[in-house]
């Protein structure tokens, strides 16, 4: 059973990994809109787990991918939770632009 | 195989910059499961089957429709968003290219000076080896996993009853 990583590198998915949590990173920043900054942080969680599959198949151990099975059940929880609250958000101020969650600020 | 990696990886990064980019969530979400079909992919040629598949059930099934939902419960499919102001964008393409040039560049710097792929020759990653290492070494973390899920299922449905704050 031969290692795909012989012919791609491990290097190559560090490199597409970080890129990929770099985009996430940013789509935090850019955007206003409450639900993609969400999609941004799954993007992020998406890269770590594709890193961790990467060096799971470099050692060949089962671990890392069982780490990956983890990452996916808090995720899952993150994202229902995190969608709960903004639509009580959206149910008062009737929008989810997180501009305007600024009450906290005094 | 380079060449699917780098085809992969090209649809990967291009539909992230895409969801980011889209006016419209409708289109942000679409693009976002191409990104997850294209990581399956990946997973796919790391020979984790059952990895890839639990990754399109759980993330282009589940996490994606519950995003579609509520775009439309909040009727947000429409391209009315207002973007941040100049300053804020700049900050944050500026931001990225500094994290992206400091991230890559201790990866590249931190490289070792070549890579051992020994392969062990055993079957790693069926679902018959990982059932095992799931239900034998991580059986606790396992049934914790079930409690954080019926605990957030519980914090959904109480979030999201209908209760308005007065002013």
């Amino acid at each position: 059973m031969e290692n795909i990583l012989e012919q791609i590198g491990i290097d190559n998915y560090i490199y597409l990994s970080t890129l990929l949590f770099c985009v996430g990173a940013f789509g935090v920043l850019y955007r206003r809109n409450a639900i993609v900054m969400f999609m941004s942080i799954e993007i992020m969680l998406n890269a770590v787990n594709l890193l961790l599959v990467a060096f799971s198949t470099y050692h060949q151990d089962a671990a890392g991918q069982v780490f990956v099975f983890f990452s996916m059940a808090v995720a899952a929880a993150e994202v229902a939770v995190g969608l709960a609250i903004l639509v009580a958000v959206y149910r008062n101020i009737k929008n989810i632009d997180i501009d305007n969650l600024k009450k906290l600020k005094g | 195989m380079l060449t699917l990696f780098y085809i992969l990886s090209a649809i990967t990064l291009g539909t992230a910059f895409l969801t980011i980019f889209s006016k419209n969530p409708i289109h942000s979400a679409i693009y976002l499961v191409l990104c997850f079909f294209s990581i399956a992919g990946h997973y796919l040629m790391f020979n984790a089957q059952f990895l890839a598949i639990v990754h399109i059930i759980v993330y282009s099934g589940a996490i994606m429709i519950l995003m579609l939902f509520t775009i439309m419960l909040m009727n947000l499919n429409k391209e009315g968003e207002k973007s941040k102001n100049a300053w804020s964008q700049i900050a944050a393409v500026i931001s990225f290219c500094l994290l992206a040039l400091v991230l890559l560049a201790t990866f590249i710097k931190a490289q070792q000076p070549e890579y051992n792929y020994a392969t062990k020759g055993a079957d790693f990653q069926s679902i018959k080896v990982l059932g095992q290492v799931l239900l034998n070494d991580y059986m606790v973390p396992f049934e914790f996993a079930s409690v954080l899920l019926l605990v957030s299922m519980i914090g959904a449905v109480l979030l999201s009853k209908k209760e308005h704050i007065n002013n």
